[in-house]
Parts: structure tokens; sequence; C-alpha cells
């Protein structure tokens, strides 16, 4: 008996040595489709998977339920399965004023903020390119750091500043430009410094990356041909910047128009953004079948510029 | 002293003592603490192709930014056809540029490409249609208007820079390595249609390169540059066979070096003793008794013979064959002296080895001579 | 293209580091205000420092967002390795439009509806699956995974395709198998990138607020769930201290990154030269 357990048992370590064994020459062989498989997965299933059920629901009917969604697939009496879709949600966001404006609003935002980051950007990013050896690295890095750093705590920052009795009210009324506090937090204005704020990193970034690779003696043979600098500018070294400008402006405009917290922070109730609203949507109204169609209305507002972006991105990484 | 000889040189080849086309005078140019162009003088004549030649960080793109306007001098000036240009931005002067990566705008067509310097002065859109179509004719390039560069062949990109260069008829057109991105068969073959097209058009020259055989091919005059100097200006011939020093001899070609001292000095014959004996030259420059000195010899003027030679001439000496090294048209041998030295000898293969046992080989105790008029007497 | 600034270049670039600076500096100064009133200053003092160590919601809320960051930054590595390797060194495979789109995706998707797609997903596998249970640390590192390891992808695809194939060639040229030159040459000259990926993956996951917003229950707090329901209602001093923490951390831990980067940099194109024989 106890040998025979014995034996049991060396068996068994035996088995399982050539179980482990096997298993190691299968992850040799396969381990290249095994690389793959994990974050495919991965990716599939908390990535792809979600947006289809937000897209189920968003064709849902609202139900005084959890989930409050009515299933889009029931089960019929005799087994026949019944399908009801409904376009209820969609055709409410366009009747719907508010959300028709708040789009609007929405990529006016963006679209102002990203032009405005763009004018800064790109002088800054020229200004890096030209620095010197020992400056580019030090303010390559000063852009990098607030990039960094917790957006929150960055757009906090600005509550500070353009408080009524901000720094910035305060400044002004010390210099005696003003008697009374101007109102800049909670206002549009306050959303667009945020957005500047926060997004600007993203602008310069990849308009350094581009202007970096641009072969310097470009410039110079435009001006070896009698180009001033100004009209080099304008007919050499813009031109070639475009896939920067590009992909700046798209990095710029797709997060901000979809943005929550800034205007949140800094506009208060006064400024409404899509992202907001879909947010408040959410989590006040509990109306998910709106709040999904609204998130899938968002999606296309943005699968433009998203495959753009794409695009341009695929280039860059073909030049490579 | 050597600024006064290169003046000389100048002058003596216009012919009359008028201010030459390009005259640059005590250039200085420092980076740092790395002084690249060091207080340098340099004539050229209208029409001429200069080259400047010399390894990487000699000075001579730096000389050639400097010409173009992309760099400005510390000290120095740079006059173009009588005009100061030291302080002249680039794109106000009458020069041009060929650069090294071409520096073709890749966002423009190659008739863009040509037609942008002509834009920038102005001219009527009919004048620049003309001239761009007769500079792709001079480059042959007709029907490649349309291409980008990126569409274009290495060959066919060089002389799309070239045709932009010349479009806009500069005064002067410096090329910077104009053909080192070539392969060598086909850097071989633009070499000639570069000289050819210069003399069609009559445009001063100013190559830099770094390849010796490049500047000897191109080049009517050349100056080789070390450290940021000139170490010596001629023509082709007068730099290769007259070097006046180990660096220049040694640079372009290659060159067996003796040192030694020079013994009797008489109506430009030398007797100078060195390490492998007396050696007599003779190549009119006159050297003071008992100055120190290097003698060079080139491997080509070296005659090898393995049985002694009848008429036994002054330059004679002994050695082993070491090494052999056959290149074809000609086969390079190693021979050691008695003293240790290793000299080069190269000889053409008038005939063909086939299976027989070679005329000269290793381990062959052969006879070395040459003539008086080959010793090249270095001063430094 | 060195030294050749214009002095119009110059003064934008003053302008934008004192554009990106000033708040910082200004916030940071301010959290050593004695005053309860952020913009009132009442002296120099060291108070909400104190007031910030005392308060148990906030460790609390900094333990849970730290431990979510660790097992993101982690995951979100090993993960993004992977999918890099496969994108840049496996040649082409079926899916991998599909693959390659799905790991772009995360980086320009709005947050309000990553997060609003995964809060969905995990309410419907609730449903059918009973799990999660709650919604928390699990819920939130999950969602956190998925965005960030887009982001260590991007790095180390980056990296891979800067690297030049030329070291591994060599190894496989002198008898390594692939999965040899995989572990004995590309994972070591990786590593750099696989560090400045971590880090990345371990900031994105500290910084985000909507996401964990969506996917999280009530009464699990990370820390900027905490910081931006007390900022909602207007300034305070104690926030101010915490940022001022945060940012000298991030500061710091930055600075050593990219110096880790820069070294790697210089010692990669030493490898690179020997490798492809140049000069």
């Amino acid at each position: 008996m106890n040998i025979g357990m014995k034996n049991d048992i060396s068996m068994k370590v035996k088995n399982q040595n050539s179980i482990v064994d096997r298993f190691l020459r299968r992850l040799q062989e396969n381990w290249r489709s095994i690389v793959i498989i994990i974050p495919f997965v991965w990716l599939l299933m908390f990535f792809l998977f979600p947006f289809f059920i937000v897209a189920k629901i968003s064709l849902a009917e609202i139900k005084i339920a959890s989930p409050p969604f009515t299933s889009m697939v029931e089960w019929a009496d005799g087994g026949i399965m019944t399908i009801r879709i409904v376009f209820d949600n969609f055709l409410y966001i366009i009747n719907d004023s508010l959300y028709i404006n708040t789009y609007l609003n929405s990529v006016k935002i963006a679209s102002t903020a990203t032009v405005i980051s763009l004018l800064l950007g790109y002088p800054i990013a020229y200004g890096i390119v030209r620095s010197g050896p020992i400056a580019k690295p030090i303010l390559l890095f000063m852009v990098i750091l607030p990039f960094w750093t917790s957006f929150l705590l960055r757009v906090y920052a600005w509550m500070g500043l353009l408080a009524d009795q901000g720094t910035i009210n305060s400044l002004l009324i010390a210099l005696g430009f003003i008697n009374e506090p101007i109102q800049m937090l909670y206002s549009e204005f306050a959303v667009y410094i945020g957005i500047v704020y926060t997004y600007l990193p993203f602008m310069i970034l990849p308009l350094y990356a581009n202007m970096e690779k641009l072969d310097s003696s470009l410039n110079e043979a435009a001006a070896d041909l009698g180009s001033k600098p100004t009209n080099t500018f304008f007919k050499v070294t813009l031109p070639l910047t475009m896939p920067g400008v590009i992909a700046g402006s798209l990095l710029v405009f797709i997060p901000a128009s979809g943005e929550y917290v800034i205007p949140d922070l800094l506009g208060g109730g006064n400024v409404q953004m899509i992202g907001r609203v879909l947010f408040n949507e959410f989590s006040r109204n509990t109306d998910w079948p709106v709040a999904s169609a609204v998130a899938i209305a968002m999606l296309f507002l943005l699968v433009f510029p998203i495959i753009i972006f794409q695009h341009y991105q695929g280039k860059a990484a073909e030049g490579n | 002293m050597e600024d006064e000889l290169i003046l000389d040189s100048a002058i003596s080849q216009s012919g009359k003592k008028e201010k030459p086309f390009v005259q640059i005078r005590g250039l200085t140019k420092k980076f740092g603490a790395i002084t690249a162009v060091d207080n340098i003088n340099l004539d050229i004549s209208q029409g001429e192709l200069f080259c400047l030649l010399g390894g990487s960080g000699c000075g001579k793109s730096t000389l050639l930014r400097m010409l173009a306007g992309f760099e400005f001098p510390e000290a120095g000036t740079i006059s173009i056809d009588g005009i100061d240009m030291s302080q002249v931005p680039a794109y106000e002067r009458p020069t041009n540029m060929m650069f090294q990566s071409y520096a073709l705008f890749p966002h423009m067509n190659v008739g863009e490409n040509i037609a942008f310097g002509l834009q920038q002065d102005k001219i009527p859109k009919a004048e620049i249609t003309d001239r761009v179509n007769d500079i792709l004719k001079l480059v042959e390039l007709e029907g490649y208007i349309k291409r980008r560069p990126q569409q274009l062949s290495g060959g066919q990109r060089q002389r799309v820079a070239l045709a932009r260069a010349l479009v806009k008829k500069p005064k002067l057109l410096l090329l910077d390595e104009p053909l080192a991105a070539l392969d060598k068969k086909l850097r071989k073959q633009t070499q000639f249609e570069l000289a050819n097209i210069q003399e069609q058009v009559g445009v001063t020259f100013i190559v830099v390169t770094h390849d010796q055989e490049e500047a000897m091919t191109l080049s009517s005059r050349m100056a080789v540059m070390d450290m940021g100097k000139f170490k010596q200006i001629g023509t082709p011939t007068e730099i290769y066979e007259f070097p006046e020093s180990r660096f220049v001899a040694d640079f372009i070609g290659s060159a067996n070096i003796f040192e030694g001292k020079v013994i009797s000095s008489k109506g430009g014959k030398l007797t100078v003793s060195t390490d492998v004996g007396e050696v007599f030259a003779s190549n009119g420059r006159s050297i003071t008794e008992g100055e120190k000195i290097w003698l060079g010899l080139r491997p080509e003027k070296i005659y090898l013979s393995k049985a002694k030679p009848k008429n036994i001439g002054p330059n004679q000496i002994k050695g082993i064959v070491e090494e052999i090294g056959y290149l074809g048209e000609t086969s390079i041998y190693k021979i050691r002296l008695k003293n240790g030295q290793i000299i080069d000898v190269s000889a053409p293969n008038q005939s063909r080895p086939m299976s027989r046992v070679r005329e000269i080989t290793w381990e062959d105790m052969v006879y070395l001579n040459w003539e008086p008029e080959s010793v090249m007497l270095l001063t430094s | 293209m060195y030294g050749k600034r214009s002095k119009f270049l110059t003064v934008m670039l003053t302008i934008g580091m004192a554009f990106f600076y000033i708040p910082i500096i200004l916030l940071v100064i301010y959290s050593f205000n004695y005053s309860k009133l952020v913009l009132v200053w009442g002296g120099w003092s060291t108070r909400w420092y104190k007031v910030l160590f005392e308060s148990e919601e906030v460790w609390a809320a900094v333990n849970m967002s730290l431990k979510i960051a660790l097992v993101n930054a982690t995951f979100a590595t090993i993960l993004g390795m992977l999918a890099a390797l496969s994108m840049v060194r496996f040649g082409k495979f079926r899916g991998r439009t599909l693959f390659g789109g799905m790991l772009v995706a995360p980086l320009v998707m709005p947050e309000v509806i990553t997060g609003l797609s995964l809060l969905v997903m995990f309410i419907t596998l609730k449903q059918f699956f009973g799990w999660p249970e709650n919604r928390g640390f699990a819920t939130i590192t999950i969602a956190h995974i998925t965005f960030s390891m887009a982001y260590v992808a991007v790095t180390i695809q980056a990296r891979l395709t800067g690297m030049g194939q030329s070291l591994e060639e060599a190894a496989a040229d002198l008898g390594a198998k692939p999965f040899k030159v995989l572990t004995a040459i590309t994972m070591p000259r990786l590593t750099p990138a696989l560090i400045s990926g971590w880090l990345l993956a371990f900031t994105l996951s500290l910084d985000d607020l909507v996401i964990a917003s969506f996917v999280s229950g009530p009464g699990a707090n990370t820390l900027p769930i905490l910081i931006f329901s007390r900022i909602r209602l207007g300034l305070r001093p104690d926030i101010n201290a915490l940022a001022t923490i945060i940012i000298l951390v991030v500061a710091v831990c930055i600075a050593i990154a990219a110096l880790i980067m820069f070294r790697q940099q210089k010692r990669d194109m030493l490898d690179q030269q020997l490798a492809e024989g140049e000069k």
C-alpha cells in the first residue's frame, strides 16, 4: 500500500513534469501567438466590447430598474426572439435644442482653443528647435513637465488666478486699471484659458518633433536663392511642418471637445459642453439610453478627426 | 610666407595687377574654442574652377558657408566682384550654392524648385518659364519638370540641384561636396559633366571636396586645407608634383618620405644625406646648405629591377620584397630597406603573368633607383 | 538649426514658459498661506500641510490611488510591451489592423466615452455573472490598464522602431533562436522604454479623474475624485498643500526619468554605430 502510494506520487510527479515540459515546449513554439493574444483579448474585452453595449443601450428604452434600460433582445412566448430597436433616443437628441446647441458650442470652443494653441505653440516649438544645445533639452523638459503633472491640479491653479479676488483681478486693481473685479472665473474665457493651458504641450510636442526633423539646409537653400526669412517661413518651413500642425491640432481638438473637468471647474454652470452634459445625464438623470445615444453621437462627431489623425500617424510611421 | 606666395601666384595667373574676382583677406571664424578658419587669404579669378580640398573638420565647409553668407566671420573680409560681402545676408548675395544634401524642397516639383530663386527676384513669369526650360535642357532633364524630388534618382537630384543654383546666373557658384552622394561610377562620369557645364556657362565655381581625385580632375586650381589654414595652393599638377610639405605630399597620392640634411646646394641641384645614404635631387628649388629637409618619392617614380642596373646612377638602393599587392593595372611592392624602412613602389603590369612565375616575387633582393628630378623637397 | 533664434521667438518662449509656470508657482506659494481663505494672505505657515497629514480621508484616497497606480503601471507595461512587440516585430498577422486600431483608439477617445462604456460593461457583467459585486479597486484598475497600455505601447513601439534591427540580426546570425533574441537582445535594450512606459502609466493612473469617477462605486475614492469633490465648491488651502506635494514628487520623478533616457540615448547611438560599422 505504502509502496503503491509512493509509486503513485512519483508517477504523478513524472506526469506533471511531462505536462510542464510539454507546456513549456508548446510555449516555446507558439510564444509569438501568445504574445499577440494576451493584449488582443484584453482590448477586445475591455475596449471594443463595451462600445457594443453602449451602442446597444442607445437603442433601448428607459426603464425604472437597475440597470435603467430595457433589454434589446427578449424571449417572447414560444421562444421567438424579438429584437426591439428604438431610435427614439436619437430623435430626442436631435429634436432637443439643448443637445444641438451644446454640440455646436463644444465644437466652437474646442476649435477656437485649438487655433489659439496653434498660434501660441508654433512659435514656442520653433523657438525650442532654434535654441542652443544646452537650452534645448531644458526647454523641452519644461514643456514636458506640466504634461506629466496632474491635470486636475493645473486647472485648479487657474481657479486661484481667475477668481474675483484672484491674483489677476487683485493685480489689475492694484495697478489701477480697474475698480471692480472682472468676472473671469465661471465664464467661457476661463474655459478657453483652461483648455489652452492644459493642451498646449500636446500642440508643441508634435510640432517640435516635426520641425526638428526638417533639414536646416532647406532654409539655407531658400536664403541662398534670394528668399528673405519671412518668405522662407511661408514658402518652405510652414508647408513642411503641416503634418505637425495637423497632428498637434487634432491632439488638442479631440480631447478638448469632449472635455468635462475644465467646463465644470472653470465654466461653472455657464458653459455647456457635450462632455459635461453626458456626465451629468449619466450621474444625475440616470437616463442611460439617452446618455448612450449622446456618447454615440459624440463619437460620430469625432470619428472624422480621429481618422485623419490615424492617417497622419501612419504616414509619419512609414516616413521613418 | 605662404600667404605671400599665394598672392604672387594669383597675380601671375591673371597677368595684370587688377583686383581679383573673389578676394578673401584675413578671414577668421571661431566656434567656441575651435578656430575653424584661421586668418585665410585667397584670390580667385573670374571663370576659375577652384577646389578646396581637405579632410573632415579642416574648415573647408565653414569657408564655403562664409562665402554663401550662412556664417559670418569674426575678422577679415570677403569681396566678390569688387564689393565687400562679409556682412551681407545670404539672400542678398550674388552667390548660389549647391548643397551636399542637395536641399531640394520636397514639397515642390522640379520646375518649382528651379523657379523658386527666380521668383524671389520678381522676374516675369514668361521669362521664368523660358529660363527653367533652358536650364533643364542644359542638365538634360527635359520632361522631368513635374516630378517630385523623391521620384528622382540620386544623379537626377544632383542635376536638379545644380540647375536650381545655376538658373539665377550667380557670379559665384559654391558647391559643397557635389558628388559625394553618388556612387563611384556615376561620380566619375559626373565629374566631367560638371567641368563641361562650368566651361559652357563660364561661372566661377568653388568646389569643396574631401576626394583628392575629384579635386584633381575638376579644378583649374586647388587649395589643400588643414586645421583652418591653407597648406598649399596651386594647379593640380603643381600640388601633386611639387608639394611643399609632408602633409600635402601624403594627402594627395602617397609618398615615401626620408628625413635628411642638405650637404650641398648648387644651382638647384642638391645632395642630401639621409638614413639610406646620399640622395641627389634637382627640381629648381634652392635650399641653403645644412638645413634639415624631408625628401618625398612617389611610388610610381621609382624603378624596380632584379638585376643590378647597368648605368649606375646616383640614386640607388637595395631592398627585399616584403609584400606584393596586385591591383590589376599596377602592382604595389613593399620593399624593406637595410635600415628597416619600408618603401612603396608601384609598377605597371605590362605583361600578363599567366602561369609563369612572377618576374619579381616575395623575398627577392631588388634594386631601386630614381631620377634626381623625381625627388620632392618638403620643407615642413 | 542651433543658435539662430530671433528676438520674436525668444519673446514667445518667455511668454510660453511664464504661462506654463506662473499658475503653478502661485499655487505653491498660496499653499503656505496661514489664512483659511486661499487668496487672502495671512502670513507664511505650514498649517495646511498638518491638516492634510491628519486627514484620514486623504490618506485613504492616497493609499487607494497608489495601489491602483502600481498595479496598473505593472500590468499596462507588460500588456503594452506585448502589444508593441506584436505590432513592430512580428510582421503581418490576422487581425493586425483591428489590433492596431484598438491600440491607438484609447489615446484619442474622449475620457467620458471610455468611462461610460466601461461602466455600462461592468454593470452588464454584474447582471449576467454577478461580478463585479462592488465597483472600486478592481474596476478602476481594469479601466486604467485599458487606456494606459495604449500609451505604453506607443512609447515602446517608438523605441523598437528607433532601435533598428541590426543587433537582433547579428544575434540571429550568431545562432540565437527568435525567443533567445527577444530575451537576450531586444528586452534589455527596451529597459529604458519600459521604465518610462511604467512611469507614464503610473502617472496617468494617478491623474485620471473622469474614467475613475465613472467606474468607481460609492465610497471608493481615489485621490483625484477626492480633490475634485472638494474643489468643485471653490478654493481650499489644504488642496493647495496637497497639490504642492504632488507636483514636487512628479517633478523629481520626471527629472530622474529624463536623465535615464538621455543617458540611454547616448549609449544607444554608440551601440548602433558599432553594430552598423560606421566610423
